[in-house]
């Protein structure tokens, strides 16, 4: 009943429909004894993704989101739903999944500490069963986009965070996967790193369609990569959507900095209020969803202003909002 | 992946996971001499404490010095090679603890073969060469009758006592899936074990060898076995065709460990922790 179990969610390529993890959570309570509790990390999700799509999924830590990527991935079963990638059970049948899916565990790295990093992609091509035309292809254009041609020889144990990253996004990707999952690409990279990184994920997305679900606590990474954004709170689905809508849904606020003549007291703008005097100075604050020009006009027909610049809304502060107005309804 | 296949599977993985770390291995060849030197020269200073026992008896528990040099040997080359073969499964915990599992539970391949691959090292060979030279040296001095039957068993006591040695680290490994600092408990059984089954039956007592005959049966390494090439009783009065039992056991042994290790592996994966 391969194809007979399609969920009639149209093109989803990843589906979960009211997907539960149950875990049961063993405390010592004495010497010997052991108290059980029922930890629901993942309580009834239901979303699906379209071929192709970029994703990101986010939320605190703890929250559920590397359960959720695990039973995505097959390595944990889901205790009540039902899930599906590319049309597969990944719990069932894991190994004919694994052909399918690329896994990135950006603080673990999965390559050959001792070995050049060409012996990585070597076992990868045996494990996988890569053709071999198809390997070099794959192979080339990998070691092209990610700049690793240098490095192909170099043991991995040598190799900077930032140049170890795309070895293992490279490693990831030689067979072919129609979703990569991407698990905090860019922790700990320098500045450089992430533009690589990111430059990449969006060229894999644009030209081959990879679907792309990332996790991640760099919020720049959401910002340049992913046109949606999945919120998990403690186990649940609290925000599924848009970028620029969640900045509505948390009532985020921009912040207006301009700098004027001179030292002055806080401005009197209808429009904005001040939250901030540093000097000459002064950070004003005003909704998200309105426009920053009305903001301006109004300040430069009555202020001498030097310099200004907008400030998007942080967007960890407005999840923390939105974390905030969930607990108090 | 069907049923059939798995086997196969598994034996491909593991011959590439393990031929990766013999190369990773040969990167530090200095080391690599050293610690396999070591690890023969660790284990043969810990017959010569045997040898020196010797040096002021003359039998222990009625058995001579080559006699249980012969049961050293058998014991230290079965759990030599299933330690080389299987060994690694012993570090399951902390693959657990650390997530490194997880990440094989990504790839396509049966993930037995992965973790028993996995930290592969061939310095164990140490243990390996240093238990037949002790066997050899043991067969050379034996005053024993050869016949064919006797001569067929040696092999197939090694063999069969590398897979009961397997099936002991595959079901502790099991184990470690419930209770992830077991590590000890499992030492206890498998480096105990063969420490165990390096003196004769005769000088333990005998509910300690109906146990390690009938529960946990490490008996049919070498006990059994070879007190029939010995041509010495068996303590608990076995039928003569139980020394030629051992790949049976093995089999059975084997066969049990791989369904502790689903049903293991299936508990990890429904709780994850």
């Amino acid at each position: 009943m391969a194809d007979g179990d399609s969920m009639g969610c149209g093109d989803g390529f990843i589906v979960l429909e009211g997907v539960e993890k149950v875990f049961e959570v063993r405390r010592k309570a004495g010497f010997l004894r052991r108290e059980r509790r029922a930890v629901r990390a993942v309580d009834s999700i239901s979303f699906s993704v379209a071929r192709g799509e970029m994703v990101g999924y986010i939320g605190p830590n703890g929250a559920g989101k590397s359960t959720t990527v695990k039973m995505l991935t097959g390595i944990l079963t889901p205790s009540a739903g039902r899930l599906r990638v590319a049309g597969i059970d990944p719990s069932r049948e894991r190994g004919r999944l694994a052909h399918r899916i690329g896994v990135v565990f950006g603080q673990r790295t999965t390559l050959w500490w001792d070995l050049p990093l060409i012996d990585s992609y070597r076992l990868a091509h045996r494990m996988y069963r890569i053709p071999d035309a198809r390997y070099r292809e794959n192979l080339d254009r990998l070691v092209e986009l990610l700049e690793l041609g240098s490095l192909l020889d170099v043991p991995v144990r040598q190799l900077s965070l930032g140049q170890r990253m795309r070895g293992d996004i490279a490693a990831a990707l030689l067979h072919d996967p129609e979703v990569l999952y991407l698990d905090e690409p860019t922790i700990g990279l320098d500045v450089v790193s992430k533009a690589k990184v990111r430059g990449f994920l969006r060229e894999l997305n644009a030209e081959r369609g990879t679907t792309v679900l990332l996790t991640t606590h760099d919020l720049q990474d959401i910002e340049q990569l992913c046109s949606r954004v999945m919120v998990i709170d403690h186990g649940r689905l609290v925000y599924d959507g848009a970028l620029a809508g969640l900045h509505e849904v948390g009532e985020g606020e921009r912040t207006l900095v301009v700098d004027l003549e001179r030292e002055s007291p806080p401005v009197e703008v209808a429009s904005a209020r001040v939250v901030r005097v540093e000097g000459p100075r002064q950070w004003l604050a005003f909704p998200a969803g309105r426009s920053a020009a009305a903001v301006v006009a109004e300040l430069a027909a009555r202020y001498p202003l030097v310099d200004l610049s907008v400030r998007e809304p942080d967007i960890e502060a407005v999840i923390a909002k939105m974390y905030a107005e969930k607990a108090v309804s | 992946m069907g049923e059939r296949g798995r086997p196969v599977a598994g034996l491909r993985a593991y011959r590439l996971v393990a031929g990766m770390w013999v190369r990773s291995t040969m990167t530090y060849r200095a080391s690599f001499v050293m610690t396999t030197f070591g690890n023969f020269a660790a284990t043969f200073f810990d017959f010569v404490a045997i040898m020196l026992m010797f040096s002021r008896v003359d039998a222990l528990g009625g058995w001579s010095l080559p006699e249980v040099a012969f049961l050293y040997g058998l014991s230290g080359t079965a759990f030599g090679l299933a330690d080389l073969v299987m060994g690694s499964a012993e570090r399951l915990g902390r693959r657990v603890r650390d997530g490194t599992l997880d990440t094989m539970l990504v790839r396509p391949a049966p993930v037995l073969a992965l973790v028993a691959a996995d930290q592969f090292a061939l310095r164990r060979l140490g243990r390996v060469t240093q238990g037949a030279l002790v066997l050899g040296w043991a067969v050379s001095r034996l005053d024993v009758a050869w016949t064919p039957a006797k001569v067929l068993l040696m092999p197939v006591m090694v063999v069969s006592g590398c897979g009961i040695f397997c099936a002991v680290f595959v079901a502790g490994a099991a184990f470690q899936f419930l209770v992830q600092d077991a590590a000890e408990v499992q030492n206890a059984f498998t480096y105990g074990g063969t420490t165990l089954l390096q003196y004769p039956p005769s000088v333990f007592g005998k509910e300690l060898v109906r146990g390690v005959t009938f529960v946990l049966p490490l008996a049919f390494v070498n006990w059994v076995p070879a007190t029939y090439v010995l041509g010495r009783p068996y303590p608990l009065g076995l039928p003569g065709w139980a020394a030629f039992a051992p790949p049976l056991v093995a089999v059975g042994c084997c066969a049990l460990a791989g369904l502790a290790w689903r049903a293991g592996l299936r508990s990890y994966r429904s709780t994850g922790s």
